[in-house]
């Protein structure tokens, strides 16, 4: 089972956190075309290497994370610090 | 061959003094104490062990361990059990299984006749038409299924569960492993060793030699006195992600299987080498034994294997089980070396034993008299941990087996699976793996402690990552065996011959994943760890390429197979009660379970509850309703955002109702929120979702709106809450309520009071009504719950209060025409699609959902409405079909009903396509039983006081 690093639990079992998928920028509701949002709700780059993508510790802190993830090798990189605001990947 | 206990061996395993009985297919046996049930059997001459799968052959010992595919009997209740494993007891009652109606006189012996007709994917070719006979076929099939007999009143034995977090743990208790765990504990780490076997040092156990017998003593000892945990008859089933490891304990002195989880910074694969039978004509027959099983039997079990014995050796184990025979005292007519290039060829004899093993020679094959003989024709690498953590082994032709390709850096493999050596050579390298486990392991445990903020701090810098120095174990030459000049058995679970898999080849099925499952070969109780290797040796020889070339299959968990009580285990699920329980278990409750809480369903007529709660006063306990307290200035533009209406001009001491939906539109949750403060306010959600509304909320502030002020603390179990509904609600909340004025103009409808009830201060109340009822849902802290529950039973008696469960609510709200999220609405059900589309304020900002609920005020979607069918005696079911007419075409679908007692009929909730939605019309509902009814859609969502009147009072 994956070790998730919850920048205050330290790594926690994947089970204790819920998975909150891939980072995504959330478009300016009164702006966005049909397209633009609908590519927010369901579209998702979903690559074979790095991937900014964010849990959830639900049995633990219950802070909303992001964080990287090799998708290949589930390796991660150090988590940003807290209060970090969800954003699309760099 | 007949097998019998001989004189007394130096290294056995059996108390001779300690002899038990036990029932083989009925007749009396007895063995030792340390015998396995399959020992104990040989021991008194038993040769035939099972019939094998297929053709039904009589079986005998092969490997005489966990793995030998011909020793599974039935143990009273238990099927399948591994006699070759499992150790005797008193008062067994064995039986052997896949033979009917004896193992000595087996009907369906008859299809090894038909053996060229069961070849590769026979069943697939056979019984695919015509498909209207398949349940014929299915039910005929059945019958020759292997297997032993399920016993369904079987008593539920205790299976447990544990977690655990070693620093080092090591599978494989042989020389090497054992000198791994020594060294890392040693070295400083916590150590936990799993051995499969029942006892620690792997193949010195059944050697008779003294230097080895030594070394193993020695071992132990240090073992002994070692704090290393020692965990014997458990088998380490599958290595995961992060060394996530699955053990399962067999020798735990409570439960029958404890499943471990262990969470290991380094892991050592230490499970030594499997020994692989070779394939030839009669490789099958009772007498032909693994040089493992011979050495097992002689050293362990003081059993002489038979009286005259060939032994096939191409290697140092089987020249020395030809030793142990001897000594024994079983004749040796002939010893044929592999490395020389001595071949065997087949055997003869009758389908119960050997009496002949026929052996290749330049001038044809020499025929040598013999009942038993002994095959050492390689090894077998049990890779499985190293598949499990993703490497790839890679085929050593000269070697004749699979190493160990580039584990990852916290999986070291070590012993036998690493290399050959002698004795002092594995255990070095052992050592030397268990020292450098223990170092990584260190450096992995600061690693962890360090990023866990509220850990201890961890002292200094990282620990260097120690690089593998470990000089690398040799590896012996060995002839490449896997199939004599003829043709046998590969895969003896499942009766799989090489000519089955040449066949399968020819056909097309020549990668080893696809004549794997075409031909069901390694699939089996032996779960290829006997007949990988021969099977992947089969494909490459069919199309003339090298074992390297065909490569092997992927070796995934578990190692061994797991009952599925030790899966199932102990549960650590939550069950959920509230505090008010005891009162409604003392009533005579039905409860319902609803996600982790018991609630109760009813108190015995729910009907009955309904009409009290219309004519009297009724209770009920839902304080599983999700609360959540929020505080902060920011506050209202949290509803704003969250909730589709608005929130900003919300009063003090007011509560709203709010519906949910998520960025899709689709209706998430609903429920009223009140404000209990200057910045307080109190959300409530659905029961059902409660944990996701939480999750919700913070994923909002915490990510798209980290600057706002809002505290959320989650208090659903902080207060019992109870729903107090009937006409007659007020005159009893007035006998329990102290400070706080009730009448309709002081406390009217949708509105909140702070509250002290019955005595109990820090309560609050709000007025709604969910069952269309005047009510007063009362919040008390949840300690006092239950007084507060039995202060109100009291104080109603002469109103005739009574308590109401689930069913009840479920029925009034249903007359009312309240929708259910997730009942009346499903995944795709958008907002405005439950009627409540007024509710919806999209000249508001912002809030979740918004562009999908803009665009979809365009469209016609389909709706929820209230239904009555025509006759009101009649309930359609839920999930019920609308249809037109005559036909099948679904117009929509019925997704609440009951009967209601307060109309005395029929009433639904249900979903139709947008043009049925109007009052009046009529609609065609399609019941489970075939039968098509009329039903009509009315203009309002309440069957029942669509005014509101009674609420509202």
């Amino acid at each position: 089972m994956l070790l998730v690093p919850c920048p205050n639990c330290g790594p926690r079992n994947s089970t204790d956190l819920r998975y909150g998928g891939e980072s995504h920028a959330r478009p300016d509701p009164n702006d966005a075309s049909p397209a633009e949002w609908r590519a927010y709700l369901y579209l998702r780059d979903n690559p074979a290497g790095w991937l900014r993508e964010n849990w959830y510790c639900a049995s633990g802190c219950r802070r909303w994370f992001s964080v990287e993830r090799n998708t290949a090798t589930n390796e991660f990189r150090e988590p940003p610090l807290p209060g970090d605001k969800r954003g699309g990947a760099a | 061959m007949t097998m019998s206990r001989q004189g007394v061996q130096p290294n056995e395993v059996i108390d001779r003094s300690t002899k038990l009985r036990f029932r083989w297919n009925g007749k009396r046996f007895s063995g030792f104490e340390g015998d396995t049930i399959a020992s104990a059997l040989a021991a008194s001459g038993e040769q035939i062990f099972s019939r094998s799968m297929k053709y039904h052959r009589p079986r005998g010992i092969l490997t005489a361990d966990y793995w030998d595919p011909n020793l599974m009997v039935q143990v009273g209740d238990d099927p399948n059990v591994r006699a070759g494993h499992r150790l005797l007891e008193g008062g067994m009652d064995v039986r052997s299984q896949n033979a009917w109606p004896s193992l000595n006189r087996d009907i369906k012996a008859a299809n090894r006749f038909l053996g060229r007709f069961l070849t590769a994917g026979f069943y697939y070719k056979t019984f695919m038409r015509p498909q209207w006979l398949w349940p014929t076929y299915e039910r005929v099939l059945a019958t020759f299924a292997p297997g032993g007999k399920i016993d369904l009143d079987t008593p539920h034995a205790y299976h447990d569960k544990r977690y655990t977090h070693p620093d080092v743990v090591v599978a494989g208790a042989g020389p090497a492993g054992i000198e791994a765990a020594l060294a890392a504990s040693s070295a400083g780490a916590s150590v936990l060793l799993v051995e499969h076997e029942h006892a620690v040092g792997g193949h010195l156990r059944y050697s008779s030699d003294a230097a080895d017998q030594a070394d193993l003593a020695e071992l132990r000892a240090a073992l002994e006195a070692s704090d290393i945990e020692v965990l014997t008859n458990s088998t380490m089933t599958g290595r995961y992600e992060d060394n996530w490891l699955g053990i399962v304990q067999r020798n735990h002195p409570v439960a029958v299987e404890r499943l471990i989880k262990a969470r290991a910074k380094t892991l050592v694969v230490a499970p030594g080498l499997i020994e692989r039978p070779y394939v030839f004509e009669g490789n099958d027959r009772p007498g032909v034994i693994t040089s493992g099983a011979a050495r097992r039997l002689v050293n362990l079990w003081g059993i002489k294997p038979g009286e005259r014995a060939v032994v096939f050796s191409a290697n140092a184990e089987g020249d020395a089980a030809a030793a142990d025979l001897e000594r024994v005292g079983t004749e040796i007519a002939a010893v044929i070396d592999g490395r020389a290039g001595g071949r065997i060829s087949s055997t003869t004899g009758s389908s119960r034993a050997v009496e002949a093993v026929m052996v290749a020679g330049p001038n044809g094959a020499q025929r040598i008299e013999a009942d038993v003989l002994v095959v050492a024709a390689g090894w077998t690498a049990p890779t499985s941990l190293l598949n499990m953590a993703g490497d790839r082994p890679v085929y050593d032709p000269a070697a004749a087996r699979f190493f160990p390709s580039d584990p990852p850096s916290i999986v070291l493999a070590t012993g036998g699976l690493a290399g050959d050596g002698d004795l002092d050579g594995l255990r070095r390298h052992g050592a030397d793996t268990g020292r450098l486990a223990a170092s990584r392991a260190a450096a992995v445990r600061h690693r962890l402690q360090a990023r866990t903020a509220r850990a201890a701090p961890v002292n200094g810098d990282e620990p260097a990552w120690a690089p593998d120095e470990r000089p690398p174990l040799g590896r012996d030459p060995h002839p490449e065996l896997y199939r004599a000049d003829t043709h046998g058995m590969v895969d003896m679970s499942e009766d799989i011959s090489s000519k089955d898999l040449v066949a399968a080849a020819h056909e097309g099925y020549d990668s080893v994943e696809l004549a794997k499952r075409y031909t069901t070969a390694t699939m089996g109780p032996s779960q290829g760890k006997l007949e990988t290797v021969n099977t992947v040796a089969a494909i490459a020889e069919a199309r003339g390429e090298t074992i390297s070339e065909v490569g092997t299959t992927v070796w995934r968990p578990p190692f061994a197979p797991i009952t599925l009580g030790a899966l199932a285990g102990r549960m650590f699920e939550p069950v959920r009660v509230s505090s008010i329980h005891p009162w409604h278990e003392a009533n005579n409750v039905s409860v319902i379970q609803a996600g982790q809480w018991l609630r109760p369903d009813h108190y015995g007529d729910p009907q009955a509850e309904v009409r009290n709660v219309r004519r009297n006063v009724g209770l009920i306990d839902v304080t599983p309703l999700g609360k959540l307290d929020l505080r902060g200035p920011d506050v209202p533009k949290l509803l704003s955002l969250l909730y589709v209406n608005k929130w900003m001009k919300l009063g003090i001491g007011r509560v709203r109702y709010g519906m949910m939906c998520a960025e899709d539109g689709v209706v998430l949750d609903d429920g009223v929120t009140g404000r209990l403060g200057e910045d307080h306010y109190m959300m409530s959600t659905t029961s059902s979702g409660a944990g996701g509304v939480w999750e919700w909320v913070e994923n909002w502030l915490q990510t798209e709106r980290p600057d706002w002020q809002v505290h959320v603390t989650p208090v659903t179990t902080a207060y019992a809450s109870i729903n107090v509904a009937g006409p007659k609600s007020r005159e009893l909340m007035s006998r329990v309520c102290e400070g706080v004025g009730l009448d309709a103009e002081a406390f009217p409808y949708m509105t909140v009071r702070d509250a002290t009830v019955a005595g109990v201060t820090g309560c609050f109340m709000w007025r709604i009504g969910f069952t269309g009822e005047l009510s007063f849902e009362l919040h008390v802290p949840a300690g006092h719950g239950l007084h507060v529950w039995e202060a109100l039973m009291e104080a109603g008696s002469d109103l005739g209060v009574g308590p109401f469960g689930l069913e009840g609510q479920r029925i009034m709200r249903l007359e009312k025409g309240h929708f259910i999220v997730g009942q009346d609405t499903d995944g795709l059900t958008l907002g405005p699609s439950t009627g409540m589309g007024s509710l919806i304020k999209l000249d508001k900002d912002d809030f979740a959902g918004k562009p999908e609920l803009a665009w979809a005020a365009d469209r016609s979607l389909p709706m929820v409405v209230a239904i009555q069918p025509d006759d009101p005696d009649v309930v359609p079911e839920e999930a019920a079909q609308i249809v037109r007419g005559d036909t099948n075409e679904i117009l929509g679908r019925i997704t609440s009903s009951r009967h209601s007692p307060t109309l005395n009929r029929s009433i639904c909730l249900g979903q139709v396509e947008p043009d049925l939605a109007a009052g009046g019309t009529k609609l065609t509902v399609l019941l489970e039983s075939g039968e098509r009814i009329s039903a009509t859609v009315i203009d309002h969502h309440a069957h029942f006081d669509p005014a509101g009147e009674r609420l509202r009072g």
